[in-house]
């Protein structure tokens, strides 16, 4: 048996911002070239996940074992070095940089046994973003930022993606794009790692969901599992 | 007609002096900038890196001689200077990133002194002559008018150097990582960029283009010890003016500072010293964020003020509180004239860092130009009793009443802007009052000061004149205290914590801060009144920017998340400063090196430190009420 090229596994994970505990004991894995929904209100603690399994919250403990490797000690430069990309909620490109340089800062080495992303490959995966190589972030549509963040990410020639709400506050006809974008990136053989709070898009592109509320993880299955259960659906997520 | 042309051809060369003197500023300005722009450091050893490096390259220019020993040295003196640089970085800096911001400026500000020290132990006190340039050695003819050959090199260096520099951080990959790191380090992390080692070398860079700024004036100007504070202050300036974090925004500051400064002299004497903070002053009001700069988000506002919740003493911290000041006031019974004078001016500076502590903390505004307040009550103690003939005790009260007109006057314009801005601003006014001071030699004796501001009889001893600045001082921190847990100061923290909620909930923001910029000065006027009466003399010195300085030190120093932490901090740096200076000629090396040490120790000041120390150690049960709530109870 091979070992899968990349998967996540958390344990334990706990965070606090400030007094505030935010996270308690949250667990679930993410299984080689998996795409994974964690779905959960506003406020449930999905950014707060990503950002812990990153390294950027100020406190935080647990387990997290990105292929194989323990990464919970890492500094986020480093965890990133591994092949773990992260795609924020507020895009946070770089407004004074070009299109071209934001794919710079996001440009990392090639990485063996993961596919290998060049500007010209990600232009045809976004066309709009090929059109506008000269442009600086700061003058793009909200649609076309989110654009330039995922694809930044994907220069650093992740492994595992995780996205937060990669839908969020986009024209239906951009949500679409995301979600073939999303399985372009799952055909190359990524794993993907996003936060949603609409189960619509998650039916598009997820083979599992994972829900959290206040905090904890309160179901963990397939969709078809979580379709089986209409009032676990009902109780914890905005329908 | 000859004279029309002749004058035309003077203002021509006066321009080319100009421009010529724009290069080194230029240099030394964008190091800064980029420095700051990426760290967010406002890097105060700036200067003495700018000295290090004219030093260095004197000694090198000394050994190696020829054209290609001398263009050489110049450039390897850069190179060591930045080694140098990065070493602070390395070795200081990092450890502190994580602090408030604040507190790097302080670090760095005991570099400078440590610096200072260290330069004329090495170099000794003297000015020193630098070599001329091989090949620049003679002046060039123009419109009847000799213009050193130097110079032209001088001007040409400027926009050779911004192009080099406008391709380093656009065409490589380098300068394309630093352009993103100044706008979100974090996010520039998590895409897999070592942030560590891009600040270092964001910092060697910052350096040797000061270091090399510095080794360029070598054959223009003596090489002298006190030319780091001098470059220092006109870098913060052409930053602030071009845009902080902008290039281009410091070269166009540059060029407009130093020809402010060829033509200012010529044609208003009166005002030179001023004009450039003068056209600071103007820029800042017109476009908050200077020429070219554009707003930038802080990186965390407030840091960490809130972790823990200011409360009012308990019972317990009451008495030990008035134990303190019964046992200050027994001081008379202890020591001779000598330390009551001394006690005297530490009671005086510990209003004045009060007072500056409660606009910084309360307020969340730093202000670097305090003196201005300190120095203006001065003035106005010393007006009324020379020149109007008031007794002591009418001074004392009047007097202030200049400080908080001109509070009034300065707060309205600078509470429109916050952070670095805000600094520069106050920076400007308090500077513009000084020169002011200085140039009004007709009312206030310019340089000679105003003599004569002798206290009332009772007064007059050293015993009574302590008694009386402890009374002032303490009823000052008092009525201080009271007003940050008023609702007034609850207001004002509101409005620091979050400037739209606060104005969201009805709270006015701006008049908020005016009204405690008015308050902090008044008492920082008060203090300077005292100051005057102490001396018996006043002198535009108490509106520089030394005394400006030594305020953000001891507010620093006590711990900016302390509701009195400036009492602390003022009462060991002015001790320690004065001691160190009766015991020793190295006082500012040993100063600067306590603190650099107390940073590295104490981050957090030292009644900071005290209260982390109480909160771990003592018992629940002994703290008195409510402090293990973690929340803040009503006074």
């Amino acid at each position: 048996m091979t070992l899968p090229v990349s998967s996540l596994q958390i344990s334990g994970l706990n965070a606090w911002y400030g007094p505030a505990h935010i996270l308690s004991d949250v667990a679930f894995d993410v299984g080689a070239g998996e795409v994974v929904a964690l779905l959960g209100r506003n406020g449930a603690g999905k950014s707060t996940t990503l950002r812990a399994i990153m390294g950027l919250v100020p406190r935080r403990t647990g387990t997290v074992v990105f292929a194989g490797e323990d990464i919970s000690a890492l500094p986020p430069y480093a965890i990133a070095r591994r092949g773990l990309g992260y795609v924020p909620e507020d895009r946070r490109i770089f407004t004074e940089l070009t299109v071209e340089e934001n794919l710079e800062v996001g440009r990392q080495p090639p990485r063996p046994g993961v596919a290998t992303w060049r500007p010209e490959q990600l232009y045809a995966l976004f066309p709009n973003l090929g059109e506008m190589r000269r442009r600086q972030g700061g003058r793009m549509s909200g649609g076309e930022q989110q654009m330039l963040t995922i694809a930044r990410t994907l220069m650093g020639n992740p492994s595992l993606v995780l996205l937060d709400e990669p839908s969020e506050g986009l024209a239906p006809r951009i949500v679409e794009q995301m979600a073939d974008a999303i399985l372009a990136m799952r055909q190359q053989g990524l794993s993907v790692l996003l936060s949603e709070q609409n189960l619509h898009f998650a039916r598009l592109i997820a083979n599992r969901v994972h829900i959290i509320e206040k905090g904890r993880i309160r179901f963990s299955g397939t969709l078809a599992e979580l379709e089986a259960q209409p009032d676990v659906r009902d109780a914890y997520l905005a329908v | 007609m000859d004279i029309i042309l002749a004058q035309a051809s003077f203002v021509f060369i006066q321009a080319l002096g100009g421009l010529a003197s724009a290069a080194s500023l230029f240099l030394v300005a964008s190091g800064l900038s980029i420095i700051f722009g990426v760290t967010r450091i406002t890097n105060f050893a700036h200067g003495a890196f700018y000295m290090l490096g004219a030093y260095v390259a004197f000694t090198l220019t000394d050994r190696f001689g020829g054209a290609f020993g001398f263009w050489g040295s110049l450039l390897l003196a850069a190179l060591i200077v930045a080694a140098l640089g990065a070493l602070m970085e390395m070795a200081l800096l990092r450890r502190i990133y994580h602090v408030p911001e604040l507190f790097q400026l302080l670090a760095t500000f005991g570099v400078t002194l440590m610096v200072q020290d260290l330069v004329v132990m090495a170099w000794g006190p003297d000015d020193l002559m630098g070599p001329r340039a091989p090949g620049f050695r003679g002046a060039v003819e123009i419109l009847g008018h000799r213009v050193p050959s130097y110079d032209f090199l001088l001007m040409a260096l400027g926009p050779a150097v911004l192009g080099l520099l406008w391709l380093l951080f656009h065409r490589t990959r380098w300068g394309v990582l630093v352009r993103a790191a100044t706008q979100d380090r974090d996010m520039v992390a998590a895409l897999g960029v070592n942030q560590k080692w891009l600040f270092t070398s964001v910092f060697a860079l910052g350096i040797f283009l000061a270091a090399l700024g510095g080794a360029l004036q070598i054959p223009r100007t003596t090489v002298t010890h006190g030319m780091d504070l001098s470059i220092l202050v006109e870098a913060f300036v052409v930053v602030v003016i071009g845009g902080l974090g902008s290039v281009t925004g410091a070269f166009l500051a540059a060029v407009l500072v130093s020809e402010l400064n060829a033509f200012g002299i010529l044609l208003l004497p009166k005002i030179s010293l001023v004009l450039v903070f003068l056209v600071m002053a103007v820029v800042l009001v017109l476009r908050p964020w200077g020429l070219l700069g554009k707003p930038f988000t802080a990186a965390r506002q407030a840091a960490g003020i809130s972790v823990r919740p200011w409360q009012p003493f308990s019972p317990a911290e009451r008495a030990l509180a008035a134990g303190a000041i019964l046992a200050a006031s027994a001081l008379p019974f202890l020591v001779g004239d000598y330390g009551l004078t001394v006690g005297s001016e530490i009671c005086i500076f510990v209003l004045f860092a009060a007072s500056l502590h409660f606009i910084m903390t309360v307020g969340g505004l730093d202000s670097f130009g305090h003196a201005a307040y300190f120095g203006l009550g001065a003035y106005g103690a010393a007006f009324l009793t020379v020149l109007a003939g008031l007794p002591m005790e009418a001074a004392l009260i009047a007097g202030p009443l200049l400080a908080l007109a001109g509070a009034a006057l300065f707060g309205w314009f600078s509470v429109r802007l916050s952070g670095v801005y805000f600094a520069m601003l106050t920076l400007a006014f308090a500077q513009i009052t000084w020169s002011i001071a200085f140039q009004w030699v007709e009312v206030t004796g310019g340089d000679n000061g105003m003599l004569g501001v002798w206290p009332a009889d009772w007064a007059a001893g050293a015993r009574g004149f302590y008694w009386l600045s402890l009374g002032v001082a303490v009823a000052g921190v008092a009525a201080l205290r009271a007003l940050v847990f008023s609702p007034f100061g609850y207001a004002l923290r509101a409005a620091r914590d979050s400037a739209l909620r606060a104005e969201a909930i009805g709270l006015d923001r701006a008049r908020l801060q005016w009204l405690a910029f008015i308050v902090a000065g008044t008492f920082a006027g008060l203090a300077g009144a005292l100051q005057a009466f102490l001396k018996g003399s006043v002198f535009p010195d108490f509106l520089g920017i030394p005394v400006s300085v030594d305020g953000l030190v001891m507010v620093l120093l006590g711990g900016v998340e302390t509701v009195s932490g400036a009492v602390a901090g003022a009462v060991v740096y002015k001790a320690l400063a004065i001691w160190l200076m009766s015991r020793t000629d190295l006082s500012r090396l040993v100063l600067g090196s306590a603190i650099v040490a107390i940073v590295l120790l104490f981050p957090r000041g030292i009644v900071g430190f005290v209260e982390d120390a109480r909160d771990r150690y003592l018992p629940a049960l002994l703290r008195g009420r409510g402090r293990s709530s973690g929340r803040e109870t009503a006074p």
